[in-house]
């Protein structure tokens, strides 16, 4: 047995483990009563339709909206299992941009348009302290390359690429650290089919090569079926069934679930 | 030697709750304990639940109650009850699953598709895909279809890279799902020949074979599972 | 302390206060000054005045020279290294006319010297104060355009951008192109905008006996660099800080070692290369003549 087969589960300890998240506005409810553990390598699928709150909870688990109670707490180098909102605001805003990674739904959002892709990649290393430009180069044009992006595109800048490729670009800026959890908001939202095949097959090597631990995002059950190794299912703020994908997806308990499933069109 | 696989008291209801909650029994109280090397076959009518209760012993579906416990990894894993992680681990490296239709992930070339559960497991992906490739020139599979994604496939091509994909592993237990279904005859006896194979390194197999040639050389017992009465 | 050929203003203006802000104001501003030199390259917050010229003219030099100005002290302004242009002359005789003070153009005799653009060649002592006149106080703006998110950014030390710019520069062009305004770090912790003098001037900012004062009119905001702080130019270990340097001597004193302007002569593209520090020029030349 290979050293990556054998790992013991017992010994793990989550990377996140949130506990009876809950984010209102006002009297309307965002995201209630949430509580789940994500394991390392461990990709969730968040799904469900717009207005479901998945958004909302998505950003309150990526630090980016607090919540109205409950807790989510991160696996911290240093100190262990610590609940992100009572970190100090330097050291959260670290954490996000060194061991998080954030992939926006629309790349605008997340890359800087008016620098060149190179510096887009590089800007995460420049900001942990890389002072060599030789090295920040090659680091970025080895991203270009795992990302499929041509080297001589590097000078580019991110306006001139096509949607996928700024997706792509995205990713490559986020991966560029090394992070250990990623969120991702609708990665393969708004692109042509055939990009969207090329970006999941690109996510899926990734994840699974650096053992990515991912929370994802979408509305779209095929994403969701070929990334995500568990799913909860949200309405109106709420879990309402989760498990395995694959177990969801094809044995869905919930009335809602199984509207869902059975509301996508077979090709 | 205690059973690889051990279903008891296994019962699986669908309930359709987008026409109006109708509850469907499939089966109810189901036991079965298969042993290192046996080879059981699940028999009965169409519609019996055979491919429901392959599904179950997978945790692709939900059981309503009962248990599956699978051995793994020294220990045993419920696969009714245990946590998406265990399941996903139990399905990495003890329990394969060769299913009548592949799935088809877009871009993924055939030896890639054969190739990932090793890969998963830790193999080099350069000795994972030549393992792949005897596997897929066993079956007849076309060099020149080796580096295409399947989605372009014949049914019967695709089968085969689901079989080649299924076995790429030595598993220690296997569930297949009429593996033999569209295949012709050579085709089929390679099939038997893996099967048979897999049967003498131990690993315990729990199938569904409609065609009585190949059920016949290679199931130890046959189980039934009959309609709504067979439970009780 | 009355250098020889300093001039005094002769017709202080009546009805105006002593350099023209009231009281309150200048002591408004030096609190804030105060602060800016205790948290070195901090930009200070502050409540800006109106001033007679418009901005850009270097109403925040101004004031800043107008809060720390006393009657004793000798003051010397210029404008892109120059005494005689026509800012520098205007702000000279404001302060002549309001404050009383003596002005000079020799750099060794002011005691307080306002700048726009650059620094003077001579090197300054403890017994002076340098007034920056600065247009964007923000080194961040460029890269970060809310005010809300580069406060945080300062606060918390996230100055990765500011190499981001720099990589650009390198990727495009080959080496770092950014010559005026060239980012700092002060005393190892903030990031400052040295105001838009020519990078040629960096190094002296670092370790200055001097006192160097900073005044953002548009923005009020005051920052200052105390003497002896350490002054460091951003850059990469493998494309490190470098000066411009000229293959020409200065036209005019010969000198090697200043910061040219290129003046163009006649209407045939003739040109030539001067110092840009009119005073430096000007000691050079005479000591010249007078040695022979």
């Amino acid at each position: 047995m290979t050293a990556a087969a054998a790992m013991d589960l017992s010994a793990e300890t989550p990377l996140l483990r949130v506990r009876d998240l809950t984010r209102l506005y006002g009297d309307r409810v965002g995201c209630e009563g949430v509580s789940f553990d994500l394991w390392p390598g461990e990709v969730l699928g968040i799904v469900g339709e717009s207005g479901s709150g998945k958004t909302t909870l998505l950003n309150t688990l990526s630090a980016r909206l607090e919540p109205s109670a409950g807790t989510v707490e991160y696996d911290t180098r240093d100190a262990g299992l610590t609940d992100i909102y009572q970190l100090s605001e330097p050291r959260r805003r670290l954490l996000t941009r060194t061991d998080w990674g954030i992939v926006h739904q629309n790349p605008r959002d997340g890359l800087r348009m008016g620098v060149s892709a190179g510096a887009n990649i590089g800007e995460r290393l420049m900001a942990v302290g890389a002072r060599h430009y030789g090295n920040i180069r090659a680091d970025a044009l080895d991203w270009m390359g795992r990302v499929e992006i041509r080297d001589e595109r590097v000078d580019d800048l991110p306006r001139t690429f096509s949607g996928g490729m700024q997706q792509r670009l995205q990713i490559a800026r986020n991966l560029v650290t090394g992070p250990r959890l990623v969120f991702m908001d609708e990665p393969t939202g708004g692109l042509d089919v055939s990009v969207q095949a090329r970006l999941l097959d690109l996510l899926r090597s990734l994840v699974t090569g650096m053992r990515l631990s991912v929370i994802l995002v979408t509305h779209d059950l095929a994403v969701a079926r070929l990334l995500a190794h568990r799913l909860m299912v949200m309405k109106d703020g709420r879990v309402v069934e989760q498990g395995l994908t694959d177990q969801v997806l094809d044995d869905p308990h919930h009335p809602y679930t199984q509207l869902l499933v059975s509301s996508v069109l077979q090709v | 030697m205690s059973p690889v696989i051990q279903v008891r008291d296994l019962t699986k209801d669908f309930v359709l709750h987008t026409q109006n909650g109708v509850r469907i029994p499939v089966f109810s109280g189901l036991s079965l304990d298969v042993a290192a090397g046996e080879c059981v076959g699940l028999h009965g009518p169409s519609g019996a639940g055979k491919s429901t209760l392959l599904r179950a012993l997978y945790a692709n579906y939900k059981p309503d109650s009962g248990a599956v416990i699978v051995s793994h990894d020294g220990g045993a894993v419920d696969m009714a009850t245990a946590e998406p992680r265990a399941v996903l681990d139990v399905r990495r490296r003890t329990l394969g699953y060769v299913s009548q239709f592949l799935r088809v992930i877009p871009r993924v070339p055939a030896l890639d598709v054969v190739a990932e559960p090793l890969v998963a497991l830790g193999t080099p992906g350069d000795a994972a895909r030549e393992k792949a490739a005897v596997l897929l020139a066993r079956l007849n599979i076309p060099e020149r279809l080796w580096h295409l994604a399947p989605a372009t496939f014949s049914g019967g091509e695709q089968q085969r890279v689901n079989i080649a994909r299924g076995f790429a592993t030595d598993y220690p237990a296997m569930l297949l799902d009429e593996p033999t279904a569209s295949l012709d005859a050579a085709n089929r006896d390679t099939v038997v020949a893996m099967i048979q194979e897999a049967k003498a390194r131990g690993c315990s197999i729990v199938g569904i074979f409609h065609d009585v040639d190949v059920r016949t050389r290679v199931c130890d017992r046959l189980f039934e599972i009959g309609a709504r009465d067979h439970a009780a | 302390m009355q250098p020889n050929d300093a001039t005094q203003a002769q017709d202080t203006l009546d009805g105006y206060n002593f350099a023209y802000l009231d009281e309150q104001t200048k002591r408004m501003i030096r609190r804030a000054t105060l602060k800016a030199v205790a948290i070195p390259g901090y930009q200070v917050p502050f409540a800006g005045r109106e001033m007679p010229l418009p901005y850009g003219w270097g109403t925040g030099g101004i004031q800043v020279t107008a809060a720390v100005i006393g009657p004793d002290d000798t003051l010397k302004v210029i404008d892109q290294g120059a005494d005689d242009t026509t800012n520098a002359v205007s702000i000279r005789r404001f302060f002549a006319r309001t404050a009383g003070v003596a002005t000079t153009e020799r750099t060794t005799q002011a005691s307080l010297i306002q700048t726009r653009h650059r620094i003077p060649e001579a090197p300054l002592t403890e017994d002076q104060i340098l007034v920056y006149q600065v247009p964007i106080p923000e080194p961040l703006r460029w890269m970060e355009a809310r005010e809300s998110e580069t406060r945080k950014m300062h606060a918390l030390e996230e100055y990765g951008v500011m190499h981001v710019k720099l990589y650009e520069d390198i990727a495009h062009l080959g080496r770092i192109a950014t010559s005026y305004d060239y980012p700092v770090r002060v005393n190892g912790r903030y990031v400052m905008a040295p105001s838009p003098i020519p990078k040629f001037d960096n190094p002296k900012m670092d370790m200055m006996p001097a006192l160097q004062l900073f005044g953002a009119g548009r923005e009020k905001r005051i920052y200052a660099v105390p003497p002896y702080t350490r002054v460091e130019s951003l850059d990469f270990e493998d494309h490190p800080f470098e000066v411009q340097a000229w293959d020409e001597a200065c036209a005019l004193c010969g000198a090697t070692d200043s910061y040219l302007d290129e003046v163009v002569i006649d209407d045939a593209g003739g040109r030539m290369f001067v110092c840009s520090d009119t005073d430096h020029c000007t000691q050079r030349t005479a000591s010249r003549e007078a040695a022979e």
